[in-house]
């Protein structure tokens, strides 16, 4: 057994006992509306801190201008509620592009 | 998702609303299977054997955690701070499991099923339909098919990744901030206490990635919540 093994199981173990909080509680208790508010607020606070430290920053550095300028783009069109796929194809596209014309 | 906010009580036939759900969960799908090949792919032009991505993407099935878990692994931070980023990820999992157990169904079978099917996607989903019995179709069919389409994606992407080289070369590592974006700017858009946390806790991981290990920053985002006011003036307690 390596790490990797390790790190799977127990992520899939832990991530499924979360997910079944819910449905095995349905019925017995209420959660409280201040939890159930700052539990899902924290779920945001977490996406976005993920965003900003993967857009910016890479094994704790600058991550260079193209990935940047990629999730820019991708962020304008989720801005203007395109679809997933568009906002997906165009960031990978623009750091693509930018990578190809030699930008970092 | 914008067919799902139709309104009016006269409404189309019941084939009309599945053709719609299918057509708008088409997307989150081929969404989901983009992000599923660039997480194949990253995984093994990280150097992990192909079985490792795939192996996780079915028992794990959570995209956001299982690019962190790998994610710490690649810059060194060991398989405790993998699992630990992972799973702080996925406490998300838990309020968002409460708030879709009376929708996912009674059933032992479809409770133990369902759980598996939470995630942002199908919780997005089946909130947005406005009776039981159409939240309770849009989970499964928006969860079912995405739990489908991200393991084939995974698949496609680790098989094809040894052979891709690079993944950054084709911006592959712009397309989950991008994602996370997507699925972030509604809340951002429409609830400035939330927004308020999110970049205060955005900064505070921005400022402290370059002197801590992978995966801490987004931990100590957290903290972000002090400026969580309270909006309920009774029986609100913290």
């Amino acid at each position: 057994m390596n790490a990797t093994v390790t790190v799977t199981l127990a992520l899939a173990v832990g991530t499924y006992a979360f997910r079944l909080v819910g449905p095995a509680l349905h019925g017995r208790v209420t959660v409280p509306p201040r939890v159930q508010e700052l539990a899902s607020a924290g779920a945001v606070v977490i996406l976005v801190a993920l965003l900003a430290t993967g857009t910016l920053t890479d094994s704790g550095r600058f991550s260079g201008w193209a990935r940047p300028a990629g999730v820019l783009v991708g962020a304008a069109l989720a801005w203007r509620r395109a679809p997933f796929a568009a906002v997906v194809l165009a960031a990978a596209a623009t750091t693509a592009l930018l990578r190809l014309a030699g930008t970092g | 998702m914008r067919s799902a906010q139709r309104t009016g009580p006269a409404g189309p036939t019941d084939s009309a609303d599945d053709r719609a759900l299918v057509r708008d969960s088409a997307l989150v799908w081929l969404a989901g299977g983009i992000v599923g090949v660039s997480f194949g792919a990253v995984a093994v032009g990280g150097g992990l054997p192909l079985w490792v991505p795939v192996l996780m993407s079915v028992v794990v099935y959570a995209g956001a955690a299982q690019f962190s878990a790998i994610g710490v692994l690649f810059a060194g931070g060991g398989p405790a701070a993998a699992v630990t980023a992972g799973l702080l990820l996925n406490t998300r999992t838990a309020a968002f499991s409460l708030a879709v157990a009376e929708i996912i169904g009674t059933g032992r079978v479809s409770r133990f099923l369902g759980a598996h099917l939470v995630t942002d996607e199908t919780v997005a989903f089946a909130l947005a339909e406005p009776d039981p019995a159409r939240r309770r179709r849009a989970f499964w069919v928006v969860g079912l098919g995405l739990y489908a389409v991200w393991n084939l994606g995974v698949l496609a992407g680790a098989l094809a990744g040894g052979a891709l080289g690079d993944t950054d070369r084709y911006g592959l590592d712009a397309a989950f901030p991008a994602v996370l974006a997507a699925l972030v700017l509604p809340s951002l858009r429409t609830d400035a206490t939330v927004r308020r946390c999110a970049l205060l806790g955005a900064g505070l991981a921005l400022a402290v990635t370059p002197a801590v290990p992978a995966g801490v920053p987004v931990l100590l985002a957290l903290a972000g919540l002090f400026a969580h006011r309270h909006r309920v003036a009774s029986g609100a307690a913290l």
